[in-house]
């Protein structure tokens, strides 16, 4: 006998009332010169999208949301499964390490981020550090983007490793064993024996930290508002510029559209590379 | 293997380096909380006549009492919502392999996809012509639907490893589907449970861009939003600011330090989800 269908129903009203209508409506109001507020609007058809190649602003953007999603997941991934490989081992402070080392990822992300945003300024503790070598990290055009992946990465490379570590921890221990008697190198272990048997760490880690990277808005709103000038807006940012201090709510409607996009591209390529590769690994 | 070598030793002062590396901010923020405005020497010195005062002054202007009461009556209103009716949706959703089903189930998982900033814009429309914006209530209305295809999802993973003789025998003991469900499918739940509850609490409670659209200007604040407000107010007074971001997430590390295991197990839980 199986359950009833109706179990379904109040999950998919609440999920139908908040994201699916309004996302589905959305679609539609990019395609509009929308501001928010007047009930009187016109279909423009693909005006806002067009608009945006020739809009310098919303391009870079977009090039700034890839460059970030990409940096955060490659540079996240690789400290934290070199932390997570330094806190697998038989050293006293392991337990420690890892308390300490994961609690930035459960700290709100904004109130990080302004934390960072003092250490990173002229005289903040970064420059004190530094000295001679100090810069002005967020006032830079050419530094800004970069520190933001910073912060990102020092708040969640300990979220990457507890998931990586939680792959290791799977592995039996024989296997290492088996390998090292073999007289197998440690690198070799590590590719040939590892890697495949974390293949499911690797497919969550990489599928949250791209996803996020994606999306990115809080550090990005605490740490530089953008700027300077548009030298870190992301899409995110640029939506809430658009509809809420500039009232152009169709554009930033049809720029979320586009968010969404990358965000579909990058979980299907994502998909069907992993799920080919974890195949292989099994 | 087993043994600590040299090569151990090495590799623990390397780790604790790290370590110090990575809570060296933490160092830092505490240092300049305690610091009396006059001292202007530099950020990494220690503070040598430190003060509660900027405490005070903080919790005085940045209104987070409220903040944290509204982030607290969110952040549990909403997570035990999300939890009932996605447990309960993911039990036809992993039992039953009818069409209807697997189209259900479908929809609900383009949720995992669909970026909040898309359905963002038109809800504030809605809940305008609603009257809801500035309240904490619409807050709870979204993330009930908002983080319906995440728990859904790892529900319905969950469900379908295990066997179904329990609700079986149940059934043919004369249970109703719903009796089924709260005594016997929803017990077996409880490991996933603790995984969702932990991530959604956290990804609750830590969420900025919906407070800040739907409640900027109200003096209804969660404690991110509160926290945004009022380093706009002290722009350059760090040492009022810090002493707020300390009281700020006080609440937050107390719990993790006090369920540590929990929490980075139910972290790492969705591995196996």
């Amino acid at each position: 006998m199986t359950p009833p269908w109706w179990f379904t129903l109040p999950a998919l009203l609440l999920f139908a009332f908040v994201v699916l209508i309004p996302s589905g409506r959305g679609v539609y109001y990019a395609f509009t010169d929308w501001d928010g507020l007047d009930p009187d609007f016109a279909f423009i058809g693909l005006r806002n999208f067009t608009d945006m190649l020739g809009d310098e602003d919303a391009v870079q953007a977009i090039w700034h949301t890839v460059l970030i999603a990409v940096a955060i997941t490659v540079i996240q991934n690789g400290i934290g499964l070199l932390l997570a490989l330094g806190v697998n081992s038989m050293i006293k402070t392991r337990n420690l390490l890892r308390v300490l080392l994961f609690a930035p990822a459960v700290v709100t992300p904004i109130v990080t981020a302004y934390l960072w945003r003092n250490l990173l300024g002229p005289d903040g503790a970064v420059n004190a550090v530094l000295g001679p070598w100090g810069r002005d990290w967020l006032g830079d055009p050419g530094l800004a983007l970069w520190m933001i992946v910073v912060v990102v990465v020092w708040q969640f490379a300990g979220y990457s490793m507890v998931i990586f570590l939680a792959g290791l921890q799977s592995i039996p221990r024989e296997i290492y064993e088996a390998a090292a008697i073999d007289g197998t190198g440690a690198l070799r272990r590590f590719w040939s024996i590892v890697r495949p048997l974390l293949a499911p760490a690797i497919t969550i880690n990489l599928m949250l930290s791209i996803i996020g990277g994606i999306k990115l808005f809080d550090q990005v709103y605490a740490l530089t508002g953008g700027g300077p000038g548009h030298a870190t807006d992301t899409i995110s940012t640029l939506i809430y510029k658009d509809a809420f201090t500039l009232g152009e709510f169709g554009y930033s409607i049809a720029l979320a559209v586009v968010l969404t996009i990358i965000v579909a591209i990058a979980s299907a390529a994502q998909y069907t590379f992993l799920s080919r590769n974890e195949k292989a690994a099994s | 293997m087993n043994r600590y070598t040299k090569r151990t030793f090495a590799l623990e002062t390397l780790m604790i380096a790290v370590g110090i590396v990575f809570a060296f901010p933490v160092y830092v923020l505490v240092n300049l909380a305690i610091r009396q405005p006059s001292d202007t020497s530099s950020p990494i010195r220690p503070t040598m006549s430190p003060t509660f005062a900027n405490f005070t002054g903080a919790w005085r202007e940045a209104g987070l009492g409220g903040a944290l009461i509204n982030s607290v009556l969110v952040t549990v209103v909403s997570v035990t919502i999300v939890l009932a009716v996605s447990a309960l949706a993911a039990y036809p959703l992993a039992r039953s392999a009818a069409r209807w089903s697997r189209t259900t189930f479908l929809v609900i998982m383009l949720g995992l996809v669909l970026p909040f900033q898309l359905a963002s814009l038109p809800l504030y429309q809605t809940v305008r012509d609603l009257g809801l914006l500035g309240s904490v209530w619409s807050l709870v209305l979204f993330y009930s639907g908002l983080q319906v295809p995440f728990t859904t999802f790892l529900y319905v993973g969950f469900l379908r490893a295990l066997p179904r003789d329990f609700e079986e025998a149940a059934s043919i003991d004369g249970a109703t589907p719903f009796t089924t469900f709260r005594y016997v499918v929803l017990p077996m739940l409880k490991p996933i449970t603790v995984t969702a509850l932990v991530l959604n609490a956290v990804a609750v409670w830590n969420d900025f861009f919906t407070p800040l659209l739907y409640l900027s200007g109200s003096d209804q604040q969660t404690v991110p939003v509160a926290v945004a407000g009022f380093v706009g107010q002290f722009v350059s007074d760090w040492n009022l600011i810090f002493a707020a971001l300390i009281i700020s997430i006080i609440p937050v590390l107390a719990v993790y330090l006090a369920l540590q295991r929990s929490i980075i197990n139910g972290f790492a839980g969705g591995l196996k989800g």
